[in-house]
């Protein structure tokens, strides 16, 4: 519906004011695109779709460690958090230069961005569901004798299952943006590489059709991980008729 | 020796204070306790008195700043593993069903924990028990924010007890309740406390619990919490809520209200 409106809106711009198509083509010039370019569309969507989740793959294994790290240790709270916001507050298409100096062109730099556009939301949200366990269930489970393993594993890791989920849907977007943005400044190749050569040649249909293919992977992947979602955190969510019987 | 003893024990918490320096609070001072194995034990006082550090003190939570714990003669040094816990707040995991929260004891707590899934029916069929105790058989399946606040609590003393601890610490358990949940559940814990003969300690502001439930109550004084009243109950059990309406009861819960107020004053 949003998106008929959306698109509806685009096209009936196009045609008021006479845009030019390479300014702003009609949403049916993009789709022609799209359907002409379809096999270099697919290739480089595919090199940026791997490159984005390599990205976030590392972003989430690294980004649970550091998590479950500075929220379950007030010493690491108090001296990485700032640190961690001070990188997250670089910008990170700045980075990419550096990267291709480090890395050389190609996958590893838009990798490289990926990764560290999309870490902080997964540190900082699991580091918050940690942080934020109640007093009495730490002090319930300290009196049973529990290691900070058990903690881990039996308290703040299910505890921290729906701030994951969430972190992993922001991360996502952010992982495709970054290797997007990796790709138009130093890419051989993925869609970054298409919008960039695209847009040089002035064939601006194709960037746009480039646009919508990273729109609709990146929904694609969000769609997934809210299919998990709804699997593992129902409990969060309490759907369903919860009974009330009569009290005590 | 008693099965607890506690000797002379002050507690300060280090803080800060209004100005900003670092400041001392002594949260209990020069408390001295003897407890049974096996008796109920309450402790009252104004709120802010240190009842719920004291709780924390006996189960090695907390070191004394002065003086001594000791639990079957042993001087506490570390969390002690034989006690059971439920507070205020239930504190179920909202991700387990009932029995599985029933069970998390047994998954960390030696020597449960080594067998827990070799006897995985076996401990099914003692949190079952338990729940029967309590009247939630029929809520084993369920997620606990299906339960009224009531039946969580009658979870979370089953989850308390489940691997038999020798002590049972309660910090003001039944104060989120309402009344008639509240004294419902005194019934329960009688009857669990009877079954089990465990020691039980029981923080409470309220009165008529304290007395319902316990041998001896103890009455606190406000911060530093000091003892300042020591009161045995004798009224015979089981005590029914018709007991709460007799005289000596009501005599007992004035005498008792008195001695807070003193404390308060002082």
């Amino acid at each position: 519906m949003a998106i008929t409106v959306f698109v509806a809106l685009w096209w009936l711009c196009v045609v008021v004011f006479h845009i030019e198509s390479y300014v702003l083509p009609s949403p049916a010039e993009a789709v022609q695109a799209m359907v002409k370019y379809r096999y270099p569309l697919f290739t480089h969507g595919m090199a940026t779709l791997t490159t984005t989740l390599i990205g976030f793959a590392i972003a989430v294994v690294f980004g649970l460690f550091l998590g479950v790290l500075v929220g379950s240790w007030p010493l690491f709270y108090a001296g990485l958090y700032p640190l961690l916001v001070g990188f997250n507050s670089v910008p990170k298409a700045a980075l990419v230069p550096v990267f291709v100096i480090w890395f050389g062109v190609g996958t590893v730099p838009a990798v490289m961005t990926a990764f560290m556009l999309s870490f902080f939301p997964v540190v900082a949200n699991i580091a918050t569901a940690f942080a934020t366990i109640e007093p009495e269930l730490l002090e319930v489970m300290r009196s049973l004798g529990a290691s900070r393993l058990d903690m881990i594993m039996k308290i703040g890791i299910p505890r921290s299952l729906p701030f994951f989920f969430a972190s992993l849907k922001i991360a996502i977007t952010l992982a495709f943006v970054g290797s997007v943005i990796a790709e138009i400044v130093a890419g051989n190749k993925g869609i970054g590489n298409v919008m960039l050569v695209a847009s040089s040649n002035f064939n601006v249909p194709l960037v746009f059709a480039a646009l919508i293919v990273v729109g609709i992977m990146g929904v694609g992947m969000y769609a997934i991980f809210d299919l998990f979602e709804r699997r593992m955190t129902g409990w969060s969510v309490r759907r369903g008729p919860s009974i009330e019987t009569s009290k005590g | 020796m008693s099965f607890i003893n506690i000797v002379d024990v002050d507690l300060a918490y280090s803080g800060t204070d209004a100005s900003g320096f670092s400041a001392q609070t002594l949260a209990v001072s020069s408390a001295n306790l003897t407890i049974e194995h096996g008796e109920f034990v309450a402790l009252v006082g104004p709120s802010g008195c240190g009842k719920s550090t004291l709780l924390k003190l006996v189960s090695g939570l907390v070191p004394p700043s002065a003086g001594v714990v000791k639990v079957e003669g042993k001087e506490v040094t570390q969390p002690l593993k034989t006690v059971g816990m439920a507070f205020q707040n239930a504190t179920l995991l909202p991700w387990r069903n009932i029995l599985d929260n029933v069970l998390l004891p047994l998954e960390i707590v030696q020597p449960y924990r080594k067998t827990f899934k070799r006897d995985r029916k076996v401990n099914r069929e003692r949190a079952e028990a338990l729940l029967a105790k309590v009247g939630l058989s029929e809520f084993a399946n369920k997620m606990p924010y299906q339960l009224s606040g009531g039946m969580q609590m009658r979870a979370q003393l089953c989850r308390a007890l489940i691997h038999e601890p020798s002590i049972l610490l309660l910090d003001e358990p039944f104060a989120a309740l309402d009344t008639f949940t509240r004294e419902d559940l005194w019934g329960v814990l009688q009857d669990l406390w009877s079954f089990r003969k465990c020691t039980v300690i029981l923080v409470t502001h309220d009165l008529r619990e304290a007395v319902y439930l316990a041998q001896t109550v103890y009455v606190m004084s406000s911060r530093p919490g000091r003892i300042i009243k020591t009161q045995s109950v004798d009224i015979p059990r089981p005590r029914t809520l018709d007991s709460t309406f007799q005289p000596d009861f009501v005599d007992l819960v004035q005498d008792l209200r008195h001695h807070i107020a003193l404390g308060k004053r002082s």
